[in-house]
């Protein structure tokens, strides 16, 4: 077929110029990776059908002369046949595609985060002020025996009899969610590797192994073995405290990952042991897991490889039968469970899955640890709960429900400057995030935006002290699970139940 | 109308509360009027809607048997746990537990007692090999839980639980414990915040020869709970104290942890302690954490808690919650207040007040020596 250059879409946003204000200093050519602006001769023109709102060049005008607005020009508003809808239609006929996007789901789904409300003493117990007292957020992932094993020394005073197995210590109870180099810029990577060091946490590499300038960061990094295998080897597999097997991602469930060849430079060629300009393709399975006896298998391979030194992670996507999934992977040895929900961001993923495959990570949560509690195996692994934690609250309703920590990856993103934009998949972000461009990546200074999300993570975790004082508790383990102190609203009985809460007022 | 079982629509019941405990080093007996006494003083932290005793070397002539005491609220759930009793165990007495009719409480359950030990053919038998003492907790649940209107509020050896609704001085005429010896002695004075009285909710609480007395409220109990129910506890008191209680048994007798390091569970140290200890202690006491994280106790509390070897009395790990001891010879004495010991010993070798989470722990110094013979055990 003959391809006609004509197109139904029309620009989402308009890039407005106050050219009375502009003084043409043209940062904002220079600032805009989708190359919406260009110079007219006399003035700044901008094209439209490019922006994306990502926000950069507003932010860096210093003269405050752009502004982005939602093209006002209206579809006919149908509550059935929505805009997003009409425009996939017509983009889809254009090009015969997937229509593909960056960042979680853009869906209006129920949050059930927003339904849940925390608990406060008063009178009959009291708050505990953490100012003055002292509010312990340290926590250790890794499977924990479910009881001590001690015998007594020479002098009678109590002893270990066997070693504990490896865990994680974490001064927070967060972790940054999975990123891989290739998907977001080293730069990225290195604002949280320092921040991740300096908070006494963890990083997690992604799957697309380990560059060499992270390497002297190994005691706050997770590495991660995908279905790709990308950067894979023996020494990769013991550089980090821990390693985690990718099994599925929130934002997009059951199936792989595609990085194209365009963006594997030579940097990210050795990183992940693949020719430069090849296609890094992560196949949906992995083709040695089928079953769970096989990922059982992977397990221990890696923990051969590791000496059984390192904690062994497994990575899966909330889905339907999440609880049931998540009691065989911890049967199968892993030491400690990522769950990722359905909100959960992408480098890149198809829409059809990302708006309809999986479920919330509340639910997902809180369903998984009534189970392990109810086969008593709990103890055996840690659960680290993601997709989409917004703020301190959710974290704390996330441990609330059942997590040990929770993860942290488009926030982290936002804090370097990512205004959702969801077009990560282009790979032109103009903050240097999901970007292999050197012009953009060095725009992110890893310095600047390390100490940014040391301030962030440090200022939730304050928050999260307050809670904890206002909860009577000194202590993050006395709030892990203790749904006791949540309560539901606007919620109906089934969801109630699936949370494992109360409705409030009960 | 009284109650036995906590049939409100709380999911759980929370008090404030008032304590006190003796004990004997060497197992020299007193009656209970001096407890009744250090108790009376503490009149004003309870409501008079729950008060309660717990004494140690009462049955010397039972020593070897399982005493349980419970209460029913009909004759009929009496007939009914009557029936499983003689199913599963020897009696070898049983009889009305003694009470005297005072102004004070007008409004009781029928108070039964048993002395008993498991069948060794009984019928579980056929499908577990569970020792005397788990078979005795299985069936103390399993009566609280499954038989209405029966409730049994003792089950340890050589010891008992004497309690109700009312105030403990009143508690302690009822059961005329000026007529009752033991060699150590705790009490508990109640003010219950979210239920009105009921008499299976009035402290001690106890399993097997273990009994708690709480002064408290914890705000962990949410994840407490849930930890316990891991380990198939039945909380169907829905208290705090019972909480505790099945803590230290899964602690100290399912996981055999010396009970030292079973107190630091419920009031572990902070890591910046932790920390600063060297090498093998500090992993052990990380260990302690990382594994019984759930259990900690957190929230205020104080609590002395009776055994067969002793008494242990200790403070949550930032004392929100008032704790004396205090020594005299062979006596230890422990309170919610100083003048609630010197009511019954004025002047003491030395009093003190034990630091957050640190337990003052009492044994007896001849522990395997039964008492034959106490004056009126029965
Ligand atoms: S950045 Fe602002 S001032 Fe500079 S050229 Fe662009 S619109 Fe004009
Ligand atoms: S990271 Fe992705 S969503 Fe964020 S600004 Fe860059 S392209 Fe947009």
């Amino acid at each position: 077929m003959t391809k006609s250059s004509f197109s139904n879409i029309q620009s989402e946003y308009l890039a407005l110029i106050d050219h009375n204000k502009c003084v043409r200093c043209k940062r904002c050519i220079q600032n805009c990776g989708w190359g919406t602006y260009s110079f007219g001769g006399d003035k700044i023109l901008a094209d439209h059908s490019k922006c994306v709102a990502c926000g950069r060049c507003y932010t860096y005008c210093p003269e405050g002369a752009i502004s982005i607005v939602k093209n006002p020009t209206v579809l006919r508003e149908n509550a059935n046949w929505k805009e997003g809808l009409i425009k996939n239609i017509w983009r889809q006929s254009e090009t015969g595609g997937i229509v593909i996007s960056g960042m979680g789901t853009t869906f209006k789904y129920k949050k059930y985060f927003d339904h849940i409300l925390l608990d406060a003493c008063q009178v009959t117990n009291p708050s505990i002020d953490p100012l003055r007292e002292p509010m312990e957020l340290r926590t250790y992932l890794g499977k924990k025996p479910s009881r001590l094993d001690v015998g007594l020394d020479e002098n009678g005073e109590p002893v270990l009899k066997s070693k504990m197995p490896p865990q994680i210590e974490l001064q927070t109870p967060f972790v940054f969610g999975a990123m891989s180099y290739g998907s977001i810029s080293l730069n990225a990577q290195k604002a949280m590797a320092l921040a991740a060091r300096a908070l006494g946490i963890v990083m997690n590499t992604g799957e697309g192994g380990l560059h060499d300038d992270l390497v002297p960061f190994g005691k706050n990094i997770i590495v991660q073995v995908a279905s790709g295998r990308f950067g894979v080897h023996r020494d990769y597999l013991n550089s980090g405290v821990a390693v985690e097997i990718k099994i599925g991602q929130g934002a997009k469930p059951g199936i792989g990952g595609h990085l194209p060849g365009e963006k594997i430079g030579a940097d990210i060629s050795k990183t992940r042991m693949i020719p430069v300009g090849t296609d890094a393709i992560s196949p949906a399975p992995h083709h040695d897991i089928y079953s769970i006896e096989d990922l059982r298998q992977l397990i221990y391979a890696v923990k051969e490889a590791t000496d059984y030194e390192k904690p062994v992670s497994v990575k899966v996507a909330a889905v339907h039968n999440i609880a049931a999934i998540v009691s065989g992977i911890v049967r199968a040895g892993a030491d400690i469970v990522y769950i990722d929900g359905y909100t959960g961001g992408t480098g890149a993923a198809p829409n059809i899955i990302k708006d309809h495959v999986g479920i919330p990570i509340e639910l997902a949560l809180a369903q998984v640890d009534e189970r392990l509690r109810d086969e008593g195996i709990r103890n055996e692994a840690s659960i680290i709960a993601a997709g989409s934690i917004r703020s301190s609250a959710d974290a704390v309703k996330a441990i609330a429900l059942g997590a040990d920590a929770v993860a942290i990856g488009t926030a982290a993103l936002v804090v370097m400057g990512c205004h959702v934009c969801g077009k990560c998949n282009t790979g032109n972000c103009s903050w240097g995030i999901t970007t292999q461009r050197p012009e953009l990546v060095r725009r992110l200074d890893p310095e600047v935006y390390g100490e940014r999300l040391y301030n962030l993570i440090s200022a939730w975790s304050h928050e999260i002290q307050e809670v904890l004082g206002a909860m009577g508790v000194n202590s993050i383990e006395s709030l892990r699970g203790s749904r006791e102190r949540l309560r539901g609203v606007e919620l109906t009985d089934a969801e109630l139940k699936a949370l494992g809460i109360k409705h409030a007022g009960l | 109308m009284f109650r036995i079982k906590n049939k409100f629509n709380a999911e759980r019941d929370i008090s404030g509360c008032g304590l006190c405990g003796i004990i004997n080093a060497k197992k020299i007996k007193t009656n209970g009027s001096d407890i009744k006494k250090s108790i009376s003083v503490e009149h004003d932290r309870g409501n008079g809607l729950g008060g309660g005793f717990a004494v140690y070397g009462n049955y010397p002539d039972y020593a070897e048997l399982y005493a349980f005491h419970i209460m029913y609220d009909n004759l009929s759930a009496k007939a009914d746990v009557e029936e499983y009793i003689k199913n599963n165990f020897i009696i070898e007495k049983e009889e009305p537990i003694p009470t005297f009719r005072t102004s004070k409480i007008y409004d009781h359950p029928y108070l039964h007692r048993y002395f008993i030990k498991p069948k060794s053919d009984r019928p579980d038998k056929l499908f577990h090999e569970l020792g005397d003492d788990d078979f005795v907790v299985n069936s103390v649940m399993l009566i609280n839980q499954n038989y209405d209107g029966a409730y049994v509020f003792s089950s340890g050896k050589n010891m008992g639980a004497f309690k109700g609704v009312g105030y403990p001085e009143d508690i302690a005429d009822f059961y005329k414990l000026e007529e009752i010896e033991g060699y150590m002695w705790t009490a508990h004075n109640r003010f219950p915040t979210n239920t009105p009285g009921w008499w299976g909710g009035a402290h001690p609480f106890t399993l097997l020869d273990w009994s708690i007395v709480h002064n408290g409220e914890i705000s962990s109990y949410g994840i407490n709970k849930r930890y316990l129910e891991m380990y198939k506890y039945n909380l169907a008191l829905k208290t705090d104290t019972e909480v505790i209680t099945y803590i230290l048994d899964l602690l100290i007798r399912k996981h055999k942890l010396p009970i030292s390091l079973a107190l630091t569970v419920l009031a572990s140290p902070f890591y910046q302690k932790i920390d600063k200890m060297d090498g093998e202690k500090r992993e052990l006491f990380t260990a302690l954490r990382q594994i019984y994280g759930s259990a900690l106790l957190n929230g205020p509390f104080a609590i002395v808690f009776g055994h067969s070897n002793g008494m242990v009395a200790m403070n949550d790990r930032i004392k929100l919650r008032p704790l004396v001891a205090a020594a005299m010879g062979d006596f230890t004495y422990v309170a919610s207040e100083e003048a609630a010991i010197r009511a019954v010993c004025p002047s003491p070798d030395i009093v003190w007040s034990p630091k957050a989470g640190e337990p003052v722990i009492v044994e007896f110094e001849e522990k395997n020596i039964h008492q034959k013979g106490g004056l009126l055990g029965l």
